[in-house]
This record gives structure tokens, sequence and C-alpha cells, in this order.
């Protein structure tokens, strides 16, 4: 079961979208999201929707894929839109007990949804087509400027990078360890939630020792390899902005005007 | 807390001349806890390990062979004596990225020392950390994947690879950066017995083809009968050093050390007490199937 959890899994891929530079990649999702937050009315919203269909369909990722990434958060989705559904005044259309549906709700709780389903997309596609390295690489060069405020963009980015190649890792052992307690009586499926959380300390206490021991082991194999932080340090796959890069990156910046258009004609 | 009689440094130059690994009287102790007397892990070492040998270091769980092993990459600082690497001793901070640029060193655990979530990135970081230009780090992680027969995997995924294709990732990594001489610290410890084939090969190849200086810590003794020398410690004290044929053939001094003696050894230990006439030094299986062949053949049946 834990071997479902998709945290910053990518789908290697020849597609113009996967050979962006994972800055442009980057600034897109950014635009993107900031794009999607000024949105109002269906216009704006379908021309976020086409734009997002638009990549999705430029980078070969499946739909199962994309489904997969969004299942995960139905309880938020949904949660919000409920919370809309309820809390927004307006014309009421049907009266349960106290609690009073509105029109306003429902169009709000849809936009609500819709604009959720479009971000967890959004974000996904920046990690289905990007490779964690290339990720790391680029969020190191973007706030590269940071350094000169002392701030250790290197080391964060460093950490970010073996965060991600641990994650397979930890699960793993995650689930030997519960298999390990589940063989000798441990019960993780029932009781109350103190009950619950009791259990997971025998999982949680092993887990923590060893990601030290590995800590220790992978400090003393990095400094073997001459790691001595990010000075002086070149990189095999260099990046490089092309031509595409920057027609991409023209799209990126028309969207947020184009947005304010839409906004106006929807009359919002 | 310091040690309570520092051995001073043996005065003189540069160690033996062809000599790529120097240990000069070396003493280490781990910090101890308040109040308790640190005890000495490594106590008076002095070895040295020529230029293209396959030194294979045996001894018990604990007898100091990892410790010893992360002295020679300046990992661990001597804390007695010195420790010379290609003449450059490792005390001396400003040389510590040469000395580990020329010593490799590949640990048990593969899992532990990939850094990377792509395997050809994870080849690429020594490099990178030494600030080659981006072709020739291609260059040398085509090589050394090459090397270790994985140029197909440059793709993949680290962490869905067997243990065996870890370790080799592991040793591709270190190879390039083009060592003069790799420390294996049971390198084979944690993988099943294929993995483990495909490891043992590769070091023989690293040793016999691209003339890298191997030390091998282990403790199967059958993966020490390839070696040029082995080196047996027990307690932080190098107790046995000769070659294989010597020290296997001393099964009851391995015995007091806490060791085997490898299968076919003590196969034809054994014949001989049953009075056949086989020779004790067969150390390889061929060797050994050979001497019990022509011991058969002498006997009348
Ligand atoms: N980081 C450490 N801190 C304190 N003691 C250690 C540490 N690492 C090893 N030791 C001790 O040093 C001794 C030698 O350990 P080690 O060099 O790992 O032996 P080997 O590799 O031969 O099994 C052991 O008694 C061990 O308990
Ligand atoms: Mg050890």
């Amino acid at each position: 079961m834990l071997r479902d959890v998709t945290i910053g899994q990518y789908f290697p891929g020849g597609t113009p979208i996967h050979r962006l530079d994972p800055r442009t990649k980057l600034v897109w999702t950014v635009i993107f999201i900031t794009a999607l937050f000024m949105a109002r009315g269906a216009l704006s919203y379908a021309l976020m929707l086409c734009v997002l269909a638009g990549c999705v369909f430029a980078s070969r990722v499946s739909a199962r894929a994309l489904m997969g990434s969004i299942k995960p958060m139905l309880i938020i989705i949904c949660i919000t839109a409920i919370l809309n559904v309820f809390f927004t005044r307006g014309e009421v259309i049907a009266r349960l007990w106290v609690i009073s549906v509105t029109r306003e709700g429902l169009i709000s709780a849809a936009y609500m949804a819709s604009r959720l389903v479009m971000l967890i997309s959004g974000t996904f596609l920046l990690t289905y087509t990007t490779s964690p390295i290339a990720l790391t690489d680029g969020i190191e060069s973007l706030l590269g400027p940071l350094k000169k405020i002392r701030l250790p963009v290197h080391e964060l980015a460093m950490m970010m990078s073996i965060a991600l190649r641990f994650i397979p890792t930890l699960i793993e052992e995650t689930d030997k360890i519960m298999s390990a307690q589940k063989a000798r009586g441990a019960d993780f499926e029932t009781g109350g939630l103190i009950k619950r959380a009791k259990a997971l300390l025998p999982i949680l206490i092993p887990l923590f020792i060893s990601a030290f021991r590995r800590a220790d082991e992978l400090a003393v194999a990095m400094e073997s390899r001459c790691y001595h932080g990010g000075e002086g340090r070149t990189r095999m796959k260099k990046l490089r902005m092309t031509s595409r890069d920057c027609a991409a990156l023209a799209l990126g910046a028309a969207l947020p005007a184009l947005i304010v258009v839409t906004n106006m004609l929807s009359g919002a | 807390m310091e040690m309570p009689d520092i051995i001073e440094p043996v005065s003189g130059g540069g160690g033996v001349p062809d000599a790529v690994l120097t240990a000069e009287n070396l003493t280490y102790s781990y910090r101890a806890r308040e109040g308790e007397l640190p005890p000495r892990v490594l106590d008076g070492i002095d070895m040295d390990v020529g230029r293209g040998a396959f030194v294979a270091v045996l001894g018990h769980n604990g007898s100091g062979k990892s410790t010893l092993a992360k002295h020679f990459n300046a990992v661990l600082l001597p804390v007695g004596g010195r420790v010379l690497v290609e003449g450059m001793d490792t005390s001396d901070e400003r040389l510590t990225l040469d000395i580990r640029r020329a010593v490799g060193m590949v640990f048990q655990n593969p899992d532990n020392q990939i850094v990377a979530s792509v395997v050809e990135e994870d080849v690429a970081f020594a490099p990178e950390n030494l600030g080659c230009p981006s072709e020739d780090i291609r260059r040398r992680v085509d090589e050394a994947l090459r090397v270790v027969g994985m140029s197909e995997y440059g793709g993949h995924s680290p962490h869905l690879l067997s243990g065996g294709q870890k370790q080799r990732v592991a040793i591709a990594g270190v190879l390039a950066m083009e060592p003069k001489c790799i420390v294996f610290d049971e390198p084979t410890a944690m993988l099943d017995p294929r993995g483990r084939g495909s490891v043992i090969r590769i070091i023989r190849r690293l040793c016999g083809e691209l003339g890298v200086t191997v030390v091998l810590i282990t403790h199967h003794m059958d993966e020490a009968i390839g070696a040029d020398r082995l080196i047996v410690m027990s307690d932080g004290r190098i107790v046995m050093d000769g070659t294989p044929r010597e020290i296997f053939s001393r099964p009851d001094a391995l015995a007091a050390y806490g060791l085997d003696t490898p299968e076919t050894v003590s196969l034809l230990r054994g014949l001989r007490e049953d009075g056949f006439d086989v020779p004790l030094d067969a150390l390889t299986v061929d060797e050994c199937a050979d001497a019990i062949l022509s011991a058969l053949a002498v006997r009348p049946a």
C-alpha cells in the first residue's frame, strides 16, 4: 500500500515538454498557478483548462497517471467543495434542516474544485516530465542570486535531491519493518486514534535509527567521493536555454494578460 | 581527550619508495565517554601497499578493519603515527582532496553510498565534485559504467536495481574519479551469491587489467584466495601478513584469531587426517580438484 505513493514521480520521455529546460518549467508552473488564482468566470477557467489540456497532451502523460495524482487529494477537494456549498450566501435553492444550499454556493464550489484539480494536475505535470535532478538543478539555478544574501542555496538543493533519492528506500524499509512487526502480532488497523498512534511507535523508532545510520554512512561516502560543498563543482548535464524555452516563456508571460482579458469579458 | 602516551611520528621521508599506501605506527581511538579511557581501536599498525597490488585484509568483527580503511582516504586522521598516500600525509588538510581522488572507497551497503536518483548522475557525482568539464565527465561516466558492465542501465533508477547491480554502480561511481587505488570495505557482505560473484570478478579485473591497486576487506575466506597478499588483523594490530598460501597453511593460528580457512583447505585437511596424501596449499577450487584427483590416482582403488 505504501508503494503507491507518487511523490516526485518522474516518467522519462522525449516529448517537447520533457525537453524543456527545468527552469522554464518551474517558471511556467508558477505563472500557471498565479493565473489560476487570477481567473474569474467561465471563460477564464475554460482558457486555463485548454492550456492544461494542451500541456497534458504534449507531454503524453497518461490520463490514468494524472487521475492517480488527484486521487489522494480527493478528500481535500470534496471537503473544500462541500464547505463552499454550505457557507456561501445567496439565492436559496434547497434547505436541509438548518443548512441551506445556495445557487452561488454550488457555482463557487464547482469553481473551487476545478481550480484545485487544475492546480494539482499542473504541479504534477512538472514532476512527471522533469527528473528530480533536473528539478533541483533548476531550483538551484533560479535561486542562485539568493546566494549573495548568504542563503545556502546549493545545500538546500542537495538536501532536496538526496531526500528524493531516499524516499523509495525509506518507503521500502517502512514496509519491511511493518511486516516484521505484524509478524509479531502488531495491529495497525483496529482501535481508536490513540491506540493506532501508539502502534506506529515501534515502526517510527527503528525507522529513525536506521535513517540516522544511513545519513552517517552517506556522509562518509559523499566525502570519500570528494564532495566539499558547491564551490568549484561542475555538472555533467549543464542547463541550457534554447529558443524553444524562450518561446515557452513568452507564451507563459502572455497567459496572465490573457486571463485579465477573459476576466473582463466574463464581466467579473 | 588525548591518548595518555601519544606515539611520536616516525622520522624520515616519504615511506617505502613505490608504495601507494603506507601506515607508520598508526594508532587511533574513537572518542570515549566521559571518564573512560578510550580503547585503542588501531594499535601500532605498520604496513605498506605496493603499486598494482591486490591485498586482502581479514579479521573478526570489531578488529578495526573499517577504521583502518577510513584512514586511507583521510576520512579519519591518525591519533598517533601517520598515514601516507602516494607520499602525501593524510593529516595535511590541503592535500585532502588529492588524497581522496587517489584512493576511492566502496562500502558495504550500496544503498547508503548512492547519492542520485539516476544511475549515470550518481556515477557523475565524484567528477562533478572535482570540477571536471562536462564533456570529460561524460567520458568518465561512460567508461566507468562500461568497466562494471552497467552501460545499458545509465538512465535507470538505482532503487530498482538488484543489490549486486547497485554495488557495481557504486564501484563505477568511484572509478569515475580515476583513482590509483580502491579500498573495498566488505563490498559483498550484503549481497546474494550471484551479486557477490559479479562484484568479485570486477574487483579482480580492476587489479589485473586496469592496474588499480586494490585493498579488499572481507570475511569471506574464498574471496581472499585471489589476493597477492593477506593481512590478518586482530584487536587493532596486524597479526599475520603473507601470501594466501602461507596464511592458509596455518589454520590453527587463523582459528585463534577467530577466522576459518577456505572450504578447499578445510576439505584437504579432512582428507589428510583420513590418510590421503594431499597437499594443504591447493587454494582454488580447480587446484583442489586436481590435488584430490592425483591423490586418488596414486592410491589403488
Ligand atoms: N564511530 C565509532 N565510534 C566509537 N567506536 C567505534 C566507532 N566505529 C567503530 N567503533 C569501534 O571500533 C572497533 C573497531 O570497529 P571497526 O573498525 O568497525 O571493525 P571491523 O570493521 O573490523 O568490524 C569496534 O570495537 C567498534 O565498536
Ligand atoms: Mg567493518
